[in-house]
């Protein structure tokens, strides 16, 4: 199922509003406007557009520390998404979550997490439910390379492949465990080779490439609706910002950092529309202006926002 | 009333709630062909079939895992872990995901997955098989803590929790599940924060859980016998906490001893002392004493693990320093 031109368009123009909400949030951190912790996507971008580009009403997915990107390509507000990170009570979480939190359960996003791993068992619930209440639905999971070290892949994967889930566990291998190099924290070049171990398809995929992620998550997704189980899908990718805001990056070289911007999904693929006379030089610019603009009324939003009132403090711990 | 053991009462509740409402489905460790390992849900499969009563493989985190995503994604599960002691291995399923999603999201997520999970020293299961962890749990804001004593509450209980919205630990004593007793025949439940007085008295308050009511109970019977009336309050909720119930009790008896079955040392004890002591310190005529296991890990050898629990001589000997 070919993309259409306008296609094609969204998936460019949401991994730009991705960058520019991401390279926002970091000035803003900078200038200390920011409070707590926050991780982001740069660069990873082609990933989290190119699995959700597939995904509908009933589908759902789990995100990680990391998770900016995914919630965008989910289709969240920029504008709650920004109001939660400064703490302020229009946020998606009135304030009570912060950057790792973000979610939006009606919209089919299980949250960002603050614990590494804790996304897969999530999904393979959620895509129990969708299995459950029979509605076609399938859940993704997110998570890194440092994540599938962790029980929770090993238990999710298998339990997923036992059962049949329409699940997708999409590993961004960015590399790093934060400051561990992949080479020093796990004794395999390909994450997606431990699939076999389940028993489920595993690909490794250029995740720098919005086509490739697109196509083997379409595929997955296929399976997943089609009642064949879950697929570990593995997509290559880097961040260009540190493990967290504020990060050194003491544990890897500019040298490589330049090799990987050289590599940006978003000039690739805008590159790529250009010479297949998709769009011209001054649409994508366009689609950037426009870009800028939602981001810097998202920005606008966020500042304008209330901070939460105090006696916000105590509600929502238990539903009523 | 019928009459029934407190393993048939949770397999009741089970059955009811599974047929009052096609969201609730079980999954654990063996729960499904082999019907449990003490056997509580015994022929559930039959009735609901596998899609419903699900066999894991021995992976608690993804027991709770997945059942905490199917409960965000409109479920009701009711997963089995089948000792307290292997908390360990999926706290953060339980804890980090379960108990904060809710207030993480602003109030934008119901997670009611109600945990069954088993505690308690006495078959000499030792020490990886026979801990009351419920003083972990009542330390989660957003999770409730029910510990049952007889085949009627843990009935009523079991309902209320499957029907309640917020994640519920359902902590039962493997040494209660051939406890018979009356259960009000058709459909109840029991509120939960509501304790209960099992033996009123107005001379010294014993505020017991679980295993330790009954106890609580011989220990008050041979009490009575030397003139000294004890009222045994059972709170059967440790999370909400009925506070009014027992600061009543109090309010009447001047006295109190809290006991469980768990090390004293940081025990849910302490938290019921210190809440008389902050809100009811002037009804009091006399120390709090708790009583508690040592601050030991559960021994094996049974004569060991007799001197470990708490008995009725113990809880005699706390009321009768205070009398």
């Amino acid at each position: 199922m070919a993309l259409t031109k306008e296609e094609m368009l969204v998936m460019y123009r949401k991994m730009l509003l991705i960058r520019e909400f991401e390279e926002t949030v970091a000035n803003m951190f900078s200038q200390g406007q920011i409070p707590g912790f926050v991780h982001l996507y740069v660069g990873e971008e082609a990933v989290a557009v190119g699995v959700c580009s597939n995904l509908g009403e009933q589908d759902y997915i789990a995100s990680t520390h990391r998770g900016h990107g995914h919630g965008i390509a989910r289709g969240a507000s920029v504008d709650k998404m920004m109001a939660e990170i400064f703490g302020k009570v229009d946020g998606y979480c009135k304030g009570k979550g912060g950057s790792m939190h973000i979610a939006d359960v009606e919209l089919g996003f299980l949250g960002a997490n603050g614990i590494v791993g804790a996304g897969l068992p999530l999904a393979a619930g959620a895509a129990f439910a969708n299995k459950y209440l029979n509605n076609n639905g399938v859940a993704v999971c997110f998570f890194g390379d440092g994540a599938s070290n962790r029980a929770t892949f090993h238990e999710a994967l298998n339990l997923a492949s036992i059962w049949k889930l329409p699940v997708i566990f999409v590993c961004e291998n960015n590399m790093y465990g934060i400051s561990m190099c992949q080479e020093r924290h796990q004794n395999i070049t390909d994450v997606a080779d431990r699939s076999t171990a389940y028993g489920i398809p595993g690909l490794t995929v250029d995740g720098n490439d919005l086509m490739a992620v697109y196509e083997a998550a379409a595929e997955a997704v296929k399976r997943a609706r089609a009642g064949e189980g879950p697929t570990l899908i593995e997509c290559k990718t880097y961040r260009h910002r540190g493990h967290f805001e504020g990060d050194a990056c003491v544990y890897r070289s500019e040298d490589e950092l330049n090799r990987w911007k050289m590599k940006c999904p978003i000039k690739r693929f805008g590159d790529r529309l250009l010479e297949m006379g998709l769009a011209g030089r001054d649409e994508l610019d366009k689609i950037k202006e426009q870009v800028k603009e939602q981001i810097e009324s998202a920005l606008e939003f966020a500042r304008r926002s209330p901070l939460p009132d105090v006696s916000e403090l105590t509600k929502d711990v238990y539903c009523d | 009333m019928l009459e029934m053991t407190y393993a048939q009462a949770i397999n009741a509740a089970l059955r009811e709630e599974m047929q009052r409402d096609g969201k609730v489905y079980i999954l654990g460790e063996d729960v499904g062909v082999f019907g449990g390992c003490f056997g509580v849900t015994a022929g559930l499969i039959d009735q609901f079939g596998p899609q419903r009563v699900l066999d894991t493989p021995i992976s608690e985190t993804a027991i709770i895992g997945s059942a905490v995503g199917a409960a965000a994604a409109g479920l009701r599960p009711v997963p089995e872990i089948m000792f307290m002691d292997f908390m360990a291995v999926c706290l953060d399923e339980f804890f980090n995901q379960a108990a904060k999603m809710r207030y993480m999201f602003g109030g934008k997520a119901r997670v009611p997955v109600t945990l069954r999970t088993v505690c308690g020293a006495g078959v000499g299961a030792a020490a990886q098989h026979s801990q009351s962890l419920e003083a972990w749990f009542t330390h989660m804001p957003g999770v409730k803590v029910v510990m049952p004593s007889t085949p009627a509450d843990a009935k009523g209980l079991l309902v209320a929790s499957i029907r309640d919205d917020n994640p519920v630990i359902f902590i039962e004593h493997k040494v209660l599940y051939v406890l018979s007793g009356p259960v009000p025949e058709g459909e109840y439940s029991i509120p939960l924060g509501k304790a209960d007085i099992k033996r009123p008295g107005g001379d010294v308050t014993i505020v017991a859980t679980s295993m330790m009511v009954h106890n609580a109970l011989a220990a008050a019977q041979t009490l009575a016998g030397e003139g000294v009336e004890a009222e045994v309050v059972d709170p059967r909720t440790l999370s909400p906490l009925d506070k009014d119930t027992i600061l009543e009790s109090v309010a009447k008896t001047g006295r109190l001893v809290v006991v469980h079955e768990a090390v004293k040392n940081s025990g849910f004890g302490g938290e019921i002392a210190a809440m008389v002591a902050e809100e009811g310190f002037d009804y009091l005529d006399a120390p709090i004493k708790r009583v508690g296991a040592p601050f030991t890990p559960v021994p094996f050898s049974p004569h060991l693990e007799a001197a470990y629990i708490p008995d009725e001589n113990k809880i005699i000997t706390a009321v009768k320093e205070i009398m």
